[in-house]
Formats: structure tokens, C-alpha cells, sequence
């Protein structure tokens, strides 16, 4: 367990909705659920969600802290937005299940290898490298973010694809040795920082 | 007529040899005709797009997006910001609305903007470049330019998730947004009223990381479009374009369908009814090429 979630489970003790409310982006509005279900109807992966959003928000009420924060539902969200659109509550899901999938995140009890987690963090690292996304390393890093081998034959199997966008001049394989950036990357490393600082002394994740 | 000004923020996708290089190409006729001027953001940055939050979470995520808002506000002073691209556009004027209802967040946003040299007011309004030809331009002037009217031509519109949702266009409803059918109206093509999947989500970023699932609704959204009699798809959407045609052959791979539905953007739609050849409206970006607007852009 990570020194962060000992000290975590320690301040809230058995109030999981109160560290929910205190940690979670936008984790205030998950007591306003009434619990209609219209979000989990209206989620395009919905039978993907081990627990659906409608779920979730029970789950954080019953103090289900390690079923919540261990679940991969929440990595499932497409932020397409249509639950947002149709809560009758108006309650921000998609935001507050992008804060409980970050914050189980940085508590390291997101499960272990979850795809979209993994690519979250590749994406993250790889904008904030230079300021701006170089497409091309970062389907790389995704191809070979199991292993090598695997990297490779994830490689393989997308070749056509990869060619095809390159014909097409929408894969430019120069960006591998530098790409698209930003002049003011100190400037943008610091600030970034920064706010990563504030938010985390705000959050009690310092 | 005097230029309308906007402070101009391509995104990531848009830049030269990136996956979506050619909706600016053909953004750039369009504008031209329709007498915009786009002054693009000094060094502006990513926007963190909709997978950022995963490790961003919210201050930074909000930052990067303020440092943009800053910039143009010190730098292209009382213009709007207008973005092609739906996911800069919502992580932009998502963080001008946040930090404008909570003070505390634009105090904790100043703070760390201040590491770059920077200070945001927050009187810059984020706008989506659709939102920019509805309301600014008008339909009636969209229509002026129109030469070669896209006569024949049947055409799915796809609006997607993040044109349409949170935000939206003004006056429009979420579940069946009538703005891009009446583009491709303006241009002189027919929009096909069944056509069911206006508003699915193709799987945006999880088109990466949960491929099964995220295919299974572009083979509907494809499916759809064949179903209503299109010949092609438009979409206003950057990752829609690309997740909708791309995967398009690894869905015949793995289910023997023989999809080849070409997907363009609604400004590709524009430039040739403007009288643009197929370059100008970058065809030439196409994986699966859109012959029939082809064979219109060189009558």
C-alpha cells in the first residue's frame, strides 16, 4: 500500500464520501444522486462497466473505498459527455469519474496495467515534454508499453495503418527526432509543477 | 467588409504532418472565402485533450489550458479564441467557465501561470469555429460563396460527442443536433435524415487502449451511414475523422465487412463547393479517398 493511502485511510477512517468529497474533482455533487440510473443507460460502453456510474455513487455512500477505487469502470469513460447531458441532477459524472479514476491513480489503487491508464499517463508525459503532442512517439510508447516484443508485433499488425497515414502525409515519421514543440518549455515544466504542488498540498497528497 | 479577427488555436492534430493536417489545410480556404482572419496563438500548447485528467487531474490540466487563454488575452487583445478542433475548444472554454465561478481556482491558476512569466484575467471567450460560422458568419453568407454546389452528393452528417456535448451549439439540442445537415444543405448535398448515428461516440481516446470496444461503435456509426444511402461521412470532429476512417479496415479484417466509407470534415465540404480544388481541400489526406467530392472539386 502506498504511504499515500495509509495516511488517506487513516485521516478518513470509514467516511470514504467525505475524502470523496474533500479529494475528488468535483466529488461535492456525488450526494446530490438519486439514483434514476439514466447515466448508466446512457454510457456507449456501458456493459463495460463492472459498476456503472449510478453504481459507483452508491458504492462511494456505502463506503465501498477499495471496490470504488480498484474498479476499472471508471477508466472505461469515453468523455463523451451524454450522462453529463442527461443527468436529470445535472451532477458533472464525467468529471467526477475522471477525478475518482485520477485519484485512484495517484493513490496507485487503479488497477495495475489498466490500458487507459496507462495511455493517460503516456499522453500526460508526452505533452507536457515539449508542450504539444508528438503523435508519432506517442503511439510508439503505446505499441511498446508492454514489453518489446509486444511492442513490436503491435507494431506490425498497425504497419498498413501507420504506412497509409504517412502516404497521406498525416504521420510524419521525422517526428521522431524532434516534432512540433513549444519555445517556452522551462516556462511550461514550472508552471505545470507548479499547479501540480498546489493541487496535491490541496488535496493532502504533498 | 472589414475581416472578423480571432485569436486561432490549431491544436496538436492540425499541425503540418500530424493526423489531422488536412482539415487545416481546407479550414484555411474556407476562412478565406468567408473573409476570416485567424491569428494563431503565440506558442500556444496542448490542451491535455479528454484523456489528460488520468494523470493531470484538475489544476494542471486547468493550467495548460489557462496559458493559452493568457496568451491571447495579453497578446491578441478583445479577440475570442475560436479552435477547429472539439476537444481543445471544450478543455479551453471548460476552464474559462471554472475559473470564472470559483475564484479560488483562478487564484491557484494565477499562481502557477506566474512560473511562466504569465497572468490570466479570464476575459477571453473559447469558441468552436462552427459555433464561429453560425452565429458570426450566418447561413446566408456561408451560402455566397458556393460555385460548385455539391449537387448529388449524399452525405451522413456525424456530429459526434464533443461539438455537441457539454456545450453544444446555442439553440441546439444534444440528441439530434440539426446544424451539420443544414451545412451540408448550404453546400448543395442532401444530409440524410435516417441516418441514426448523428450523436454516437466513436470511443475517442480509448480507441488506443480498448480497441474491441471502441470499434464496435464505428462499425455502427459506418453501418448507419451505409444503412441511410450516404456516400460519405462529414464530421465537425478531428478524432472522429480518424477513428472513423482509419479502423474502417481493421473492422473488414476481423469481421469480413467491406466498409469503405470515406469520412471528411465539413470544412473539405466547404472549400470545394468554394471553388477549391481537391489539394486545396487536402483530399489528398483521405485513407479512403472521397471520389465523388473529387470528381466535383475537378469539374
Amino acid at each position: 500500500m502506498s504511504d499515500l493511502n495509509t495516511q488517506a485511510v487513516a485521516r478518513y477512517k470509514n467516511n470514504f464520501l467525505k475524502e470523496v468529497e474533500e479529494r475528488v474533482e468535483d466529488g461535492h455533487w456525488v450526494k446530490m444522486c438519486m439514483q434514476c440510473g439514466v447515466c448508466a443507460g446512457s454510457c456507449p460502453l456501458g456493459p463495460a462497466w463492472q459498476h456503472s456510474p449510478q453504481k459507483i455513487f452508491m458504492m462511494i455512500r456505502a463506503g465501498k473505498r477499495e471496490e470504488v477505487l480498484g474498479s476499472d469502470s471508471m477508466w472505461m469513460c469515453t468523455s463523451c459527455y451524454n450522462c453529463i447531458v442527461r443527468c436529470p441532477r445535472k451532477l458533472p459524472i464525467t468529471h467526477i469519474m475522471h477525478g475518482l479514476a485520477n485519484y485512484a491513480h495517484r493513490l496507485d489503487l487503479a488497477p495495475k496495467g489498466q490500458p487507459t491508464r496507462e495511455i493517460a499517463r503516456l499522453f500526460w508525459d508526452n505533452l507536457v515534454k515539449t508542450g504539444r503532442v508528438n503523435e508519432l512517439k506517442f503511439s510508439l510508447a503505446m505499441y511498446f508499453k508492454d514489453g518489446f516484443a509486444q511492442g513490436i508485433k503491435n507494431a506490425m499488425a498497425m504497419q498498413g495503418i501507420g504506412l497509409g497515414l504517412m502516404k497521406a502525409k498525416r504521420l510524419n515519421p521525422m517526428e521522431i527526432v524532434g516534432g512540433h514543440k513549444c519555445k517556452d518549455i522551462p516556462g511550461i515544466h514550472k508552471m505545470v509543477a507548479k499547479a501540480r504542488e498546489i493541487e496535491d498540498r490541496r488535496r493532502g497528497l504533498a | 467588409m472589414a475581416k472578423k479577427q480571432y485569436a486561432f488555436y490549431p491544436g496538436c492534430s492540425s499541425q503540418k504532418g500530424a493526423s489531422a493536417a488536412n482539415f487545416l489545410t481546407s479550414m484555411n480556404v474556407m476562412t478565406e472565402k468567408l473573409d476570416i482572419q485567424l491569428n494563431e496563438i503565440p506558442d500556444w500548447n496542448c490542451c491535455g485533450a479528454s484523456i489528460g485528467y488520468g494523470e493531470g487531474g484538475e489544476l494542471p490540466r486547468l493550467v495548460i489550458n489557462a496559458r493559452n487563454l493568457a496568451i491571447a488575452e495579453k497578446e491578441l487583445p478583445g479577440q475570442d479564441m475560436v479552435s477547429g478542433c472539439p476537444a481543445c475548444w471544450l478543455a479551453t472554454r471548460e476552464t474559462h467557465e471554472r475559473l470564472a465561478e470559483h475564484s479560488s481556482l483562478l487564484a491557484e491558476t494565477n499562481e502557477a501561470l506566474k512560473e511562466a512569466g504569465l497572468n490570466l484575467n479570464n476575459t477571453v471567450r473559447a469558441r468552436h469555429m462552427t459555433e464561429v460560422l453560425i452565429e458570426d458568419i450566418g447561413w446566408d453568407a456561408m451560402k455566397a460563396p458556393v460555385v460548385k454546389p455539391l449537387d448529388g452528393l449524399k452525405i451522413a452528417g456525424y456530429v459526434g460527442c464533443q461539438t455537441n456535448r457539454p456545450f453544444g451549439i446555442a439553440g441546439e439540442s444534444f440528441e439530434n443536433p440539426k446544424y451539420l445537415d443544414k451545412m451540408i444543405e448550404t453546400v448543395g448535398a442532401e444530409p440524410m435524415a435516417k441516418y441514426e448515428q448523428k450523436v454516437t461516440c466513436c470511443g475517442g481516446a480509448l480507441a488506443f487502449s480498448e480497441p474491441e470496444k471502441s470499434q464496435k461503435q464505428i462499425r455502427d456509426i459506418v453501418e448507419s451511414a451505409y444503412d441511410s444511402g450516404a456516400d460519405m461521412i462529414v464530421t465537425p470532429c478531428q478524432l472522429c475523422q480518424a477513428n472513423v476512417e482509419i479502423y474502417q479496415s481493421e473492422i473488414n479484417k476481423k469481421h469480413g465487412t467491406k466498409f469503405k466509407m470515406p469520412v471528411v470534415y465539413y470544412t473539405q465540404l466547404m472549400s470545394i463547393a468554394y471553388g477549391g480544388s481537391a489539394a486545396d481541400a487536402g483530399l489528398n489526406g483521405q485513407l479512403i479517398k472521397a471520389d465523388k467530392l473529387e470528381k466535383i472539386a475537378g469539374k
